[in-house]
């Protein structure tokens, strides 16, 4: 009874879902008929179907599982989905239809893992296997041969005629290896540590993997180029450890420790010192290094409360297939919510991120054991703050760096990693929502 | 551990409440700015959807013309000169990239349709393309034809005006550009030193020479200083502080009076008036003809130039100590445009009335009602009918038997003045050291048009060089 009306209350979160699909295809079909194909229109019908086969699926083998996160995750995906396709129709290309596929692709991995991981208490054995394929996917990109520059950073691997971005898989990895170390030696970071200059530390011996974590942020600032994803990783870090630990004056450390290294490599890293520079002063440079944060702002500015349209904002020089938007399929697609829906689209899009955030912490305090909570609050916390680093690299909150907006922003393996996220995220869920059922009726 | 979970939540929260915060801060709160931003061109491509409004001369011929390139959401409306230089100046250039420039910057939020509030709120509403207004001109194109092809490839300038109206007729500027070449072209032009995109006829200074000399007569006549009786002697050559001025060829004419003085062009008669008048009432008058100001004429004022004494750059008024003898006679670093030249012979030319000079004439809608029609606008009264009368028969004469003999037409009384200023040194000149001038109106009896005709860099004077391309853009304008 109560597992049915779980999964019922799933369905019916999916339907806001179909009516945004529904409602921005047409909108989208409606602006530029002359360039876009009847076929083309099929796209968002196939996105539904697939998200009811998933939702099948969900009610088959995870019957307990929290109700919210999947619709969540569907509706960004559906976002992201139409915004793409309302750029296609200028840019004359199918980027909507991979971003379907992916979703495809996506979801089989989420079925798979669901599938084979049917006690997902493994991981926390295998927790330095993990991380040492987290740190091997972080290296990959700067391996000869396979590895591939984007916009400067050393962010893609290419293997034949696919690509992708292993920090976004790396990132499950190490949440996963953080939450199993943190969870194994929570004990003793806090009962040895000592008092050093008014500051608690853990003790040296188990210090050495937390620094590790630290060298790994600092590594993907200077040798992989990924700020953003630096910053991401370091944040969700120091997350689980207070989670784990309850001490604050560790994240103080950590933070203190993080500003240090940015500090330091910002006065002798060029590509680091570039961006946070244009970060500061973007008019120092309007039609180079500053062009792109320049134009997110003036894109906004063009949006207002409501927005300029749907479909109406200008993203391509008029006359010309140069883009006057950058990336606006990627880095800056929030830019391109916030320019055709306005602020309350922008709002809107936080709102998802915050309410899937509500929800995935929710789950950590429902499960009962401390790897389980630690790692739902990492992998939740790594999803949001992902969300943060884009979104306020667009908005100029902190420098913008080419992390995606996790499931808006076409891509790939963005997809993939986060239906994988998704997925453990509902084996945790489906655990503890059945135990509490079972022990509370 | 799970207080410290819902802890975590309320920090992503806070940030997430800033990342809102932040948005706004972009969309809301400083999007006015924003939108102002040399580096944003999103406003000018924005401009670009809208079907700007043609522009016409007088006749109904097309100046510019806005066509649409591409379909659907990146349609866009781009700007064709179809008489290509012709009109250069001083309708401008609209490009997205470029930005507009003199008239069509002037007149912008008509020819883009933002003019009307109302309207504008209702296409809002409804999502109705905004489409600009179209606005006909007084311009004349075989008259502005004229004018280039008697200027022949010299680099000058010649304004014509109604008297009675304000209406600008002609405003030819060489050398030109062909505003479809901006696109492509802007930085080339910019660079040239041929100066193609300086408006000759509303920002180009030159010395006017004896056509000032009209000015000093109507002030000394008008302020009662002499009559069109009053003899002064107009020796060859006299000191004036302490340099000597003399005559043109050196001719004395003894005592004569102002209409003799003005058909002869006599300097030394004309710089003993200015010391009569004063530099007080001389600068009285030349602010009732227009100088020591920007031209009320429908172009931006940024790209107008005011006519008046210039002293290192700035300007001077009549307190500063200028020696007022050399300023009668157009000399004394006095420098002035063409408009203004022709400004000063259409207040004659009308009574002593002077009209501020428009452009425009009509407006229309996109569907072809007239929205606003030109009203002509009292700018100064100058001086008196009579002293205008005076002045015109001295002018006559000047034309009939004195310096401007070559601006004569068959059958129409003309009236003029002309003027030789020899510039030395100017770099662009290449030892070609005169600035010819003429200014004048015609009929005479009943003036129908007022123009000034000005040559850079010739060796000849004003009487041979610039009186026959008046003459032509009157006899074009009077037919």
């Amino acid at each position: 009874m109560i597992r049915a009306a779980a999964r019922n209350r799933e369905l019916v979160a999916l339907l806001p879902v179909a009516v945004l699909v529904t409602i921005g295809f047409a909108a989208v079909f409606a602006q530029s008929e002359d360039r876009l194909s009847d076929l083309s229109l099929s796209y968002g019908l196939y996105f539904l179907a697939i998200c009811l086969l998933a939702h099948i699926f969900i009610r088959v083998r995870l019957p307990d599982a929290d109700p919210f996160l999947f619709p969540l995750m569907a509706l960004l995906t559906a976002i992201g989905l139409i915004m793409i396709y309302r750029l296609d129709s200028e840019l004359a290309r199918d980027l909507a239809r991979d971003q379907a596929n992916w979703f495809v692709v996506g979801l089989a991995f989420f079925a798979a893992v669901i599938t084979f991981l049917r006690d997902y208490s493994a991981l926390e054995r295998y927790k330095y296997t993990i991380a040492l394929v987290g740190i091997a996917l972080l290296l990959a990109p700067r391996l000869p041969l396979i590895g591939e520059q984007v916009n400067g950073a050393w962010l893609g691997v290419r293997i034949g005629p696919i690509g992708f971005q292993p920090a976004e898989l790396a990132k499950i990895a190490i949440i996963v290896f953080l939450a199993g170390y943190l969870w194994e030696t929570r004990e003793l970071l806090i009962v040895k540590a000592r008092r050093i200059l008014g500051l608690t530390l853990p003790p040296l011996k188990y210090l050495g993997p937390l620094l590790l974590v630290w060298g790994v942020s600092m590594f993907m600032l200077v040798f992989i180029r990924d700020l953003g994803s630096s910053l991401m990783f370091f944040a969700a870090f120091l997350a689980l450890l207070y989670v784990a630990t309850g001490r604050l004056s560790f994240v103080v450390v950590g933070v203190a420790m993080f500003f240090l290294g940015a500090w330091f490599f910002y006065n002798t890293v060029g590509h680091v010192t570039d961006r946070v520079d244009i970060w500061l002063d973007p008019w120092s440079d309007p039609g180079g290094a500053g062009y792109q944060v320049l134009q997110s702002m003036f894109a906004q500015a063009d949006g207002g409360l409501f927005g300029a349209g749907f479909a109406q904002s200008l993203f391509v020089i008029p006359g010309t297939n140069d883009a006057l938007v950058p990336a606006a399929h990627t880095d800056l697609i929030y830019t391109m919510i916030v320019s055709e829906t306005g602020l309350a689209g922008g709002i809107a899009v936080i709102s998802i991120y915050l309410l899937f955030a509500a929800r995935g912490f929710k789950t950590a305090i429902l499960a009962e054991d401390g790897f389980s909570k630690l790692l739902a609050t990492g992998l939740t916390a790594v999803f949001a703050f992902q969300a943060f680093v884009i979104i306020g690299g667009v908005t100029r909150v902190i420098p913008l760096t080419g992390v995606t907006l996790p499931l808006v922003s076409y891509g790939g393996s963005s997809i993939v990693a986060n239906f994988i996220l998704l997925a453990l995220l509902l084996l945790v869920s489906d655990r503890a929502r059945r135990r509490a059922r079972e022990v509370a009726p | 551990m799970n207080d410290r979970i819902s802890r975590l939540f309320g920090v992503i929260t806070v940030l997430f409440v800033i990342l809102a915060g932040f948005t706004a801060w972009w969309t809301v709160v400083r999007a006015e700015e924003l939108r102002g931003e040399q580096a944003n061109k999103r406003p000018l491509f924005e401009a670009q959807k809208v079907k700007r409004g043609t522009i016409r001369t007088s006749d109904g011929t097309v100046i510019a013309v806005s066509n649409p390139v591409g379909r659907g959401e990146s349609r866009r409306f781009v700007r064709d000169y179809p008489l290509g230089g012709l009109f250069g100046h001083p309708i401008g250039y609209s490009f997205a990239e470029q930005g507009n420039s003199e008239f069509e910057r002037y007149h912008n939020e008509t020819l883009t349709g933002e003019d009307s509030e109302v309207d504008s709120l209702i296409d809002q509403l409804t999502g109705a393309t905004p489409v600009g207004k179209s606005i006909t001109t007084a311009l004349d194109a075989d008259a502005q034809q004229t004018a280039f092809d008697l200027l022949a490839g010299q680099g000058g300038s010649v304004v014509a005006i109604e008297p009675d109206t304000g209406k600008v007729r002609v405003a030819a500027s060489l050398p030109t550009y062909d505003p479809n070449l901006v696109p492509e072209s802007l930085p080339e032009l910019n660079g040239d030193s041929s100066a193609p995109l300086l408006d000759r006829a509303t920002q180009g200074q030159y010395p006017p020479g004896s056509t000032f000399k009209v000015v000093t007569a109507a002030a000394a006549l008008d302020s009662g200083a002499i009559d069109s009786t009053t003899l002064i002697d107009s020796p060859s050559t006299l000191t004036i502080q302490g340099q000597p001025l003399s005559n043109f060829g050196g001719a004395s004419f003894g005592q004569i009076d102002v209409q003799t003085a003005l058909t002869n062009s006599a300097n030394t008669f004309f710089a003993t008036l200015g010391e009569t008048v004063g530099s007080d009432t001389m600068f009285e008058y030349m602010d009732r003809f227009g100088f020591n100001a920007k031209p009320r004429i429908d172009l931006p004022r940024d790209e107008l130039s005011v006519s008046g004494v210039f002293e290192g750059g700035s300007l001077v008024d009549s307190s500063d100590g200028v020696d007022v003898a050399r300023i009668a006679i157009g000399q004394e670093r006095l420098l002035v445009t063409p408009l203004q030249m022709a400004e000063v012979a259409a207040a004659v030319a009308n009574d002593g009335v002077l009209i501020e000079p428009r452009i425009w004439t009509t407006v229309r809608d996109a569907d072809g009602r007239v929205t606003a029609r030109m009203e002509p606008e009292r700018q100064s009264e100058v001086m008196s009918a009579a002293t205008a009368g005076e002045l015109t028969e001295a002018m006559t004469d000047v034309v009939s038997e004195g310096t401007g003999t070559a601006a004569a037409l068959s059958g129409i009384d003309v009236a003029g003045k002309t003027g030789t200023a020899e510039v030395p040194g100017r770099a662009e000149c290449e030892g070609l050291p005169n600035q010819a001038w003429f200014i004048g109106f015609a009929p005479a009896d009943d003036p129908e048009i007022a123009v000034a005709a000005t040559v850079e860099c010739t060796t000849g004077t004003g009487g041979s060089v610039a009186a026959p391309i008046a003459a032509g853009v009157m006899q074009a304008l009077t037919d």
